[in-house]
């Protein structure tokens, strides 16, 4: 026998289920009083340095259905690639945002602020990005990806550049639609897969 | 992040003690589970740093869901309970001020969904939702009714466990966390498809929360715990810090 090592070892996830609204956003899911407002309702206040942009999409299954129930979370740093608490942040930016599938559509929105460029441990810049998680029912265990965008330089980003088959870098890469506007889907299987990360 | 100045990486996942993401058995997940292998990289600072949530946001009645939606100070139907546990890291040091949640079905297995129409009865005292920061040691405590078992659709007859979900933030976006707590003797348990996507069994036991009666009160409730361990970051005595952080 050797030594115990002191570490300990990560609890396992489960799924959020069908009903992870009720615990994360409750307002959302029709349980209104239990808390102000539900958590996470913009990544943004008013006065939010940087250009203000909106993202929209659907977290799409193997058949092509898009998922109604999903929920999302969002984490960026501001328009200078400060994260929240970092010093000269900006005040304006949480860089937390939760957002759930629409319940009609499977569409979600999310307004915040374009994110600047955050550096990586080997001291280059990362491309500007949003992390995101994604929880649903028959997802065991959260994914995690990246918004990037398609009119910033992605060239030099380290993680991009670890994709082998370059088609699917165009998966972390949300398309212009227009002023301010991008679109970007999550394909959680199939065609078109997602990357999904392990960071 | 000034008190993480001195951490390394976030410690890679082990994806051997958690869920397979594809289990034919729990049918959900053959749709939404990725075919490709996930994409593997050190952490960055979008990984290692996180939203921290402070005693502002917290209501008094937050973590005691018997009263939190009670119309008329009514206390929810059901047997009552303590859930109380430590939230640490893999260094096994604990996680302090960092969020809990928790969301569960009722005393009779029904949820306050609209999606959710099975036969048992709503409580109109009971909302289903709580959430706490833990302490300076990373301890947290909810006071709950335990949640019914209930049918789902899946195979013929299939039935979830009692169980209470929770969600836990840490210090950065790379640790969230959701899973579930079991509740010790539960038959239900080892016939569950979705406790059984944890193929270790050992794993699936540390979500099985044992009776404690060290914390019961007499006369009013039970006890049982379950402790959160998350991600944890690597030790850096011996490497550059990260320029800039």
């Amino acid at each position: 026998m050797v030594q115990a090592l002191d570490s300990l070892t990560e609890t396992p996830s489960q799924t959020a289920g069908p009903y992870v609204h009720i615990g994360c956003i409750p307002s959302f899911a029709g349980i209104p009083g239990v808390y102000p407002e539900d958590l996470g309702l913009s990544s943004i206040a008013q006065g939010a340095k940087g250009q203000i942009i909106t993202i929209t999409g659907a977290v799409i299954d193997g058949t092509g259905w898009a998922l109604r129930d999903a929920m999302i979370e969002s984490w960026q740093p501001d328009a200078a690639g400060r994260f929240a608490g970092e010093a000269e942040a900006d005040p304006a930016v949480s860089g937390f945002c939760r957002f759930a599938a629409d319940k009609d559509s499977g569409l979600f929105t999310l307004t915040t602020v374009k994110p600047g460029a955050v550096p990586h441990r080997s001291g280059g810049l990362q491309a500007p990005h949003i992390s995101l998680w994604i929880v649903a029912r028959g997802i065991n265990i959260g994914l995690s990806t990246r918004i990037y965008f398609e009119d910033e330089d992605n060239s030099g980003d380290p993680l991009l550049s670890r994709i082998e088959q370059r088609p699917r870098v165009e998966t972390l890469i949300a398309k212009q639609t227009g002023e301010g506007q991008y679109r970007f889907d999550i394909r959680l299987q199939g065609e078109n897969e997602t990357v999904f990360l392990d960071l | 992040m000034t008190d993480t100045t001195d951490l390394g990486p976030l410690i890679p996942r082990q994806r051997q003690i958690h869920p397979v993401p594809y289990d034919p058995d729990y049918k959900t997940s053959v749709p939404r589970s990725p075919k490709w292998p996930l994409l593997s990289m050190e952490s960055t600072p979008s990984e290692e740093t996180g939203p921290r949530f402070g005693h502002s946001l917290i209501g008094p009645l937050d973590n005691n869901l018997i009263l939190n939606f009670s119309k008329d100070g009514s206390p929810a139907i059901g047997e009552r309970i303590l859930m109380h546990g430590r939230v640490l890291d893999e260094n096994a040091r604990p996680v302090p001020h960092t969020l809990v949640e928790i969301w569960q079905a009722n005393a009779g297995g029904r949820y306050r969904h609209v999606k959710d129409n099975y036969l048992a009865p709503l409580d109109p005292n009971f909302g289903g939702c709580g959430r706490t920061l833990t302490d300076a040691d990373g301890y947290y405590q909810f006071l709950t009714i335990r949640p019914g078992a209930y049918p789902w659709p899946n195979r013929a007859n299939d039935w979830r466990p009692m169980h209470i979900h929770i969600s836990v933030f840490g210090y950065s976006f790379g640790q969230r966390l959701i899973t579930q707590m079991y509740f010790e003797g539960d038959p239900l348990i080892n016939r569950c498809p979705i406790a059984a996507t944890i193929k270790d069994r050992g794993q699936l036991d540390r979500l099985v929360a044992p009776l404690d009666m060290s914390r019961s009160r007499p006369l009013d409730y039970l006890a049982y715990k379950f402790d959160i361990v998350l991600r944890g970051r690597r030790q850096t005595m011996f490497e550059n810090k990260l320029e800039g952080m």
